[in-house]
């Protein structure tokens, strides 16, 4: 029985037999795994558990929040570097998935314009009777938040790169697809009869990274492309690949797969300095674990 | 066009065109056979079909085949190492009197083990189908599976996890920080098993290094895996790297193997390898699998057989390897193929009795993704069934959050809570090290002990 149980709180001698830290904070320094968390019994400790909590339900909301295609249009339109670049206004249209249960359920869907988008889009092309170099398709994916955050300043600087190219890009109008797919895009390429297709959308979130956006490159797109005729570029957020690296390396892959007609596993990206191997290169393959002596020679 | 199987009911007829159609409609509903069209249409007509279902000669399975002989190499390996004197006690039921047969009480864990060789998956799959988790969970419990390499695996009353420390540039402090912090809370009997963010073989060499050097230099009775593409890991013995387990994600049809880039003869080849190595000190199962229901429809391999029959096809293909550690890899794959926590749960529960049944060391990677209906609740739920049912090991990794994967699976904690509440312990030898090691004062209560005078804390003090 506690001495003093009307109190709202444990005293501090009481709250370190509950709880235990663990003395090895200092190794999060190596990685951003939840280490060290220390522990209530053998569990997770409430301000811990709870913070787990806020990232997973912050994940969720990106999964399950809908694009407001209405700002995103307007912000396109008042946009002077994409007015400037692209003489169509942007479009909205949307996949044959219903809604986010829908869309979560059935993949098949999301990957294909609805007959009333499809229409929309192909009246469009037989009205200007033209062809296009780039068409860039924003979709929501599996997070509006992504592509709400980044689809815009993404676009500004690939088109502000596309502007310093020796050869001139024909681009048509953007076009954002609700309940969207990668090969969505692979739709509206047909549908406008553009060469390249660049669709940006929205990846599946994780704890520490509900905002993460993929960007695909696919030649010569029409429906049922295969997914090894795409180039992705993933992780794009400024925690992650920032702006200006993603840009670049969409812009050196959109200018090769022009010069040589193709996308996909062909296709390789060499416009990065930074190799993934960095870590493999610069290392001994050992860790602070075996630094210390054996530890029965300790004893 | 006539129907292989009809049943009456009321004043309905229904028709089922064929075995793998039959089974289909009579798996419990999951989103997976929706998407590929092969679940049932209404929920009586389930029924009706796991009505029919039980009514089927369990030798049915031996002369009628989901998918054909000539076409598919799994098909072959089910049929051709079937044995039919283990499978003589049992050649007389259905599959509605296998059901009541495992749960009698004249079932004993050794009678289950004599007959595993008499049953194929399609058979294991088949009475699942009208089992409930009650029953998956009672019967999988009565299946004692052993496997061992420097600890045992799949002893009654223990429970393993695998120590999963992955980081997204494979950073060596980074990789070991986390194996700290799972050995500090009695994680990574299993295995110490990485998912390299590089996968390649110079990277996958480096990695077993580096987990090699941890295991001798603290004299830990575990092993360590790179799962990296089974290639990978020949090379990497080629190239006299330190390797214990080599890893593989396989399938239930050829062509599912095929989109992962092996076939029966590269597993053997794999296997080979491993065998000659003998790098284990009480057993010598190298092999790890991966699996998990939906990777044929994925890899649009599947034949118009439901997801369940095809994992348990996997279970064919792991078997024939002796492996130390198969576990399914049950809610990563996405809400498409399991929607929510009740499909993931269910199709846990149902893995590792397919498994079991069948006689392999199965655990499960008790996970979800953020764009399935699942949560941390749901998870919790299924890592109590399947302790119930006697798991053989789990994930473990800090605070459930996969940095390098992006999904959520059972944490360090996680292991603990099960033990505590279910009274399990790891593996013996695993056991006794964490005693040595100063890291629990009981095993047995589960008390971690607060003293910190373990010598793994020695490893700090050089990082000042």
């Amino acid at each position: 029985m506690k001495k003093n149980g009307g109190k709202e709180s444990l005293d501090k001698r009481d709250e370190d037999k509950v709880t235990h830290e663990n003395p090895w904070q200092k190794l999060k320094t190596f990685t951003s795994a939840r280490i060290a968390l220390g522990r209530a019994g053998t569990s997770i400790p409430t301000k811990q558990m709870l913070s787990f909590q806020l990232d997973h339900a912050r994940a969720i909301d990106a999964v399950h929040s809908a694009l407001d295609i209405p700002t995103l249009l307007t912000n396109f339109r008042d946009s002077t570097i994409i007015s400037r670049r692209i003489s169509g206004k942007p479009m909205a249209v949307n996949s044959r998935a219903l809604d986010r249960f829908d869309y979560l359920q059935r993949p098949d869907k999301g990957r294909q314009l609805s007959e009333s988008s499809w229409e929309t889009l192909r009246n469009f092309c037989s009205e200007t009777e033209t062809t296009f170099d780039l068409v860039i398709v924003v979709a929501d994916g599996l997070s509006a938040t992504a592509v709400r955050r980044h689809a815009q300043p993404v676009i500004e600087g690939l088109l502000t790169l596309l502007s310093e190219d020796e050869v001139s890009w024909s681009v048509a109008p953007i076009i954002v697809v609700s309940q969207g797919r990668v090969a969505v895009g692979d739709d509206v390429a047909e549908c406008l009869n553009a060469s390249l297709v660049v669709t940006l959308l929205g990846e599946r979130p994780g704890l520490s990274s509900p905002d993460s956006m993929g960007m695909y490159l696919t030649w010569g797109a029409q429906r049922g492309a295969r997914d090894s005729s795409r180039n992705c570029i993933s992780n794009i957020r400024p925690q992650g690949l920032n702006y200006p690296e993603a840009c670049q390396k969409a812009f050196y892959l959109m200018r090769e797969a022009r010069r040589r007609k193709l996308t996909g596993v062909n296709l390789k990206d060499r416009s990065s300095t930074l190799d993934s191997d960095v870590t493999l290169n610069h290392s001994n393959g050992s860790s602070f674990l075996v630094a210390a002596p054996n530890y029965t020679q300790e004893k | 066009m006539t129907a292989r199987f009809k049943r009456q009911q009321g004043t309905k007829i229904y028709h089922f065109s064929s075995l793998a159609d039959l089974m289909a409609k009579a798996t419990p509903e999951r989103s997976g056979d929706q998407l590929a069209g092969v679940a049932a249409s209404s929920a009586e007509e389930r029924i009706v079909a796991q009505m029919t279902l039980a009514d089927l000669p369990l030798s049915t399975f031996l002369n009628e085949v989901v998918i054909p002989y000539e076409m598919d190499e799994i098909t072959r390996l089910i049929i051709d190492s079937h044995d039919k004197l283990a499978f003589a006690p049992i050649s007389h039921l259905t599959v509605g009197d296998f059901r009541n047969w495992l749960l009698s009480d004249v079932v004993t864990p050794s009678t289950l083990a004599s007959i595993r060789h008499g049953l194929t998956p399609e058979m294991v799959a088949a009475v699942s189908k009208i089992m409930r988790n009650q029953d998956l969970i009672l019967v999988a419990q009565k299946c004692h599976v052993k496997s061992a390499f420097r600890n045992t695996i799949g002893l009654p009353g223990r429970l393993s996890t695998r120590l999963q420390p992955n980081h997204p540039t494979d950073s060596e402090n980074g990789i070991a920080a986390t194996i700290f912090d799972g050995l500090m809370y009695g994680n990574g009997d299993a295995v110490i098993g990485i998912n390299p963010a590089t996968d390649n073989v110079p990277q996958a060499v480096r990695l077993l290094k580096l987990m090699d050097d941890v295991i001798n230099h603290y004299e830990i009775p575990t092993q360590s895996c790179v799962l990296t593409h089974v290639t990978n890991t020949i090379e990497a013995i080629e190239l006299g790297a330190p390797v214990d387990l080599v890893f593989q994600s396989i399938g239930g049809t050829q062509g599912t193997n095929d989109t992962f880039g092996v076939n029966l003869s590269i597993l053997q080849e794999a296997f080979d390898a491993a065998q000659s190595l003998k790098r284990g000190t009480v057993g010598n199962n190298a092999m790890y699998f991966e699996t998990g229901q939906g990777t044929a429809l994925s890899a649009d391999a599947f034949h118009g057989v439901d997801q369940q029959t095809c994992e348990a096809r996997a279970y064919a293909v792991a078997r024939k390897f002796n492996p130390l550690l198969v576990n399914t890899v049950v809610g990563f794959i996405g809400p498409e193929y399991l929607f929510d926590g009740k499909q993931i749960i269910r199709a846990g529960l149902e893995d590792h009795f397919c498994a079991k049944l069948l006689g392999l060391p199965m655990g499960c990677d008790i996970c979800y993704t953020n764009h399935a209906y699942a949560d941390q609740n749901d998870m919790d739920n299924l890592l109590t069934l399947l302790g119930t049912a006697g798991c053989s090991f789990i994930m473990g990794i800090p605070g459930s959050d996969d940095i390098m994967l992006n999904y959520q699976t059972t944490s360090f904690h996680d292991a603990l809570y099960a033990r505590k509440v279910l009274g399990l312990k790891p593996a013996p030898e695993f056991e006794q090290w964490l005693t040595k090691m100063q890291i629990f004062d009981s095993v047995d209560e589960v008390r971690l002990s607060n003293s910190n005078r373990s010598p793994l804390v020695h490893s700090l003090a050089h990082l000042g």
